[in-house]
């Protein structure tokens, strides 16, 4: 491995504590990930020497954020290949992304009973918005199976895919399981019937290397805090073609050409789709946590958490009366499980006690919980400051679980 | 005994354990003696919404005192379930109304009872007093009752 666990997790400040007496073990990632020293020297920099509004502001300093902002925009393109840098627009999270996408795209290209598809191991971010523009639209709500490994059935979503068909919308990491889904093969068998797709990709970006020009995916969406960026930021990737096409989804400064009270004009792109003061501390912040992934390098992340999904793997299997949800064979170091005679919520408390933090219940995919018959699972979610000593902990603290409630 | 004579009880059972293993074992093995709810109430109607731990709850009226019994699917909120009706059932409403459960805090479980906790225990001590206060007003229409 090319970096040192030791000083990479130096970095990260949070993680130097106590919670009741013992030392933190923070396995809950997938809601959202500590940030390294970089990205919080960059806030702190950014409202102590550079704070004012973007764009518009003829005055030094103005003028310096606003080309910070607009630099951590062709961060961000090259971060994920993108063919232009207009391309990438600035939201408040995946969630907003998704929002945009959805609302945006349906009014110029969904009707009544067109269909929608997304997947049955789909965030509650990645099924609500479809449903409120189905409802709009009159259109129809479409769900890919998933099997019993949480692995989408890909024969039934190629038979899904038709004439009616206006828009796929898949994670590209499932959130509360951890399957890696095969995107390429999504966006190909959909592309050979001309429908575009929509990526979730929160909790893709920490894990794996994006390229959305390869992937020719025709949006793709992330957030800045799943990925060692501060909390409300993320991006909206949409191709060109498909920006330009649909509407504005929201109205305000910055996003106008001309307005008179008779009509208004829109900006270009990616000005069209960012309407007010934009979060650029966030953002800059977010240029930040694209620095500290580039400095490991995704090969070496993906190394190192893959020897821990292995390590957790062997250990947790052996526990008495556990099961494992979502068994997939290509996956992120996620572990979603339950002991079978335990409320995931206690078996919570007892692991909190014990000073490591994971989540219990549905993970905002209660469809998925419903399939899986079950009314939600542990979930320990791993990062690349993760140790195997933490996995020791964790795998004490679900003996001590068992041991406790017999 | 009243209710704070209940909590100081409770209080002082809690000061014996040396760490929260003990606490929590405790907790588990009040849930697991916790005098069972009638199934006929384990239904939707009693139903307290948490967000990931369900708990039932019914109450009864009798001679001026109200009962409870609750349930629900995690062990450890059964636990403190337990214990909150130790101290709450069999009691006037105005005794209830009056109870601010300050020993919850005393041992070290009001973390437990955090709105953000998602374990319905918030909505359960609410729903107790919302009944008490239902029960003191049928009361005061039907003071033979």
């Amino acid at each position: 491995m090319n970096f040192n666990i030791q000083k990479l997790r130096e970095q990260f400040p949070v993680l130097h504590q106590q919670i009741n007496k013992k030392p933190f073990v923070y396995f809950d990632n997938a809601a959202t990930t500590q940030k390294p020293k970089i990205v919080i020297d960059r806030l702190n920099d950014y409202y102590n020497n550079e704070n004012c509004n973007i764009h518009r502001g003829d005055y030094h300093l103005s003028r310096k954020a606003t080309e910070a902002y607009e630099n951590t925009r062709k961060t961000v393109q090259s971060f994920i290949n993108a063919q232009h840098h207009h391309e990438i627009i600035f939201t408040r999270g995946t969630t907003e992304a998704i929002n945009l996408a959805a609302s945006s795209f349906s009014k110029k290209f969904v009707n009544k009973d067109d269909e929608i598809l997304i997947s049955a191991m789909e965030h509650h971010s990645n099924i609500v918005p479809w449903q409120l523009a189905c409802q709009e639209r009159g259109a129809q709500l479409k769900v890919i199976p998933v099997n019993q490994n949480g692995e989408l059935i890909m024969d039934e979503y190629l038979k899904m895919l038709n004439e009616k068909t206006r828009i796929v919308a898949v994670a590209h990491v499932s959130n509360s399981l951890g399957t890696i889904n095969p995107i390429k093969q999504i966006i190909d068998a959909a592309h050979k019937k001309d429908i575009p797709v929509l990526i979730d990709g929160a909790q893709a970006t920490a894990h794996l290397k994006i390229d959305v020009s390869e992937l020719d995916c025709d949006f793709y969406c992330f957030s800045g805090h799943k990925m060692y960026g501060p909390m409300g930021v993320g991006v909206l990737y949409g191709k060109e073609e498909w920006l330009e096409q649909i509407p504005p989804y929201q109205g305000g400064g910055e996003m106008i050409n001309e307005v008179t009270f008779a009509k208004t004009t829109f900006n270009q792109l990616p000005f069209k789709f960012e309407a007010g003061t934009p979060n650029v501390a966030d953002v800059l912040g977010l240029e930040k946590a694209i620095t500290f992934i580039s400095s490991l390098g995704y090969e070496n992340i993906q190394k190192h958490e893959e020897e821990l999904l292995q390590y957790t793997k062997k250990q947790i299997e052996n526990i008495d009366k556990i099961r494992l949800i979502g068994t997939a064979g290509k996956k992120t170091a996620v572990f979603s499980f339950l002991f079978e005679d335990i409320h995931p919520y206690d078996t919570g408390v007892i692991l909190d006690n014990m000073g490591i933090a994971v989540r219990t219940g549905h993970h905002c995919t209660q469809p998925l919980m419903d399939f899986f018959q079950i009314p939600g699972t542990v979930r320990a979610s791993m990062a690349v400051y993760n140790t195997k000593e933490e996995v020791d902990r964790f795998i004490d603290g679900l003996k001590m679980v068992r041991q406790m409630f017999g | 005994m009243s209710i704070k004579d209940i909590e100081s009880e409770v209080i002082s059972e809690f000061e014996m354990f040396e760490d929260w293993t003990d606490k929590y074992n405790y907790l588990i093995e009040l849930g697991k003696s916790i005098k069972k709810i009638d199934e006929k109430y384990k239904q939707p109607k009693y139903l307290i919404k948490g967000c990931q731990a369900q708990v039932w709850l019914h109450a009864s009226y009798e001679n001026g005192k109200i009962h409870f019994t609750a349930d629900s699917d995690a062990l450890i909120t059964k636990g403190i379930i337990s214990l909150l009706l130790r101290v709450l059932s069999g009691r006037t409403p105005d005794e209830i109304i009056n109870s601010d459960l300050a020993f919850i805090d005393k041992i070290g479980l009001k973390e437990h009872l955090s709105p953000t906790r998602a374990n319905g225990l918030t909505n359960m001590i609410k729903q107790i007093k919302l009944y008490a206060m239902a029960f003191k007003a049928k009361n005061k229409q039907d003071p033979n009752r």
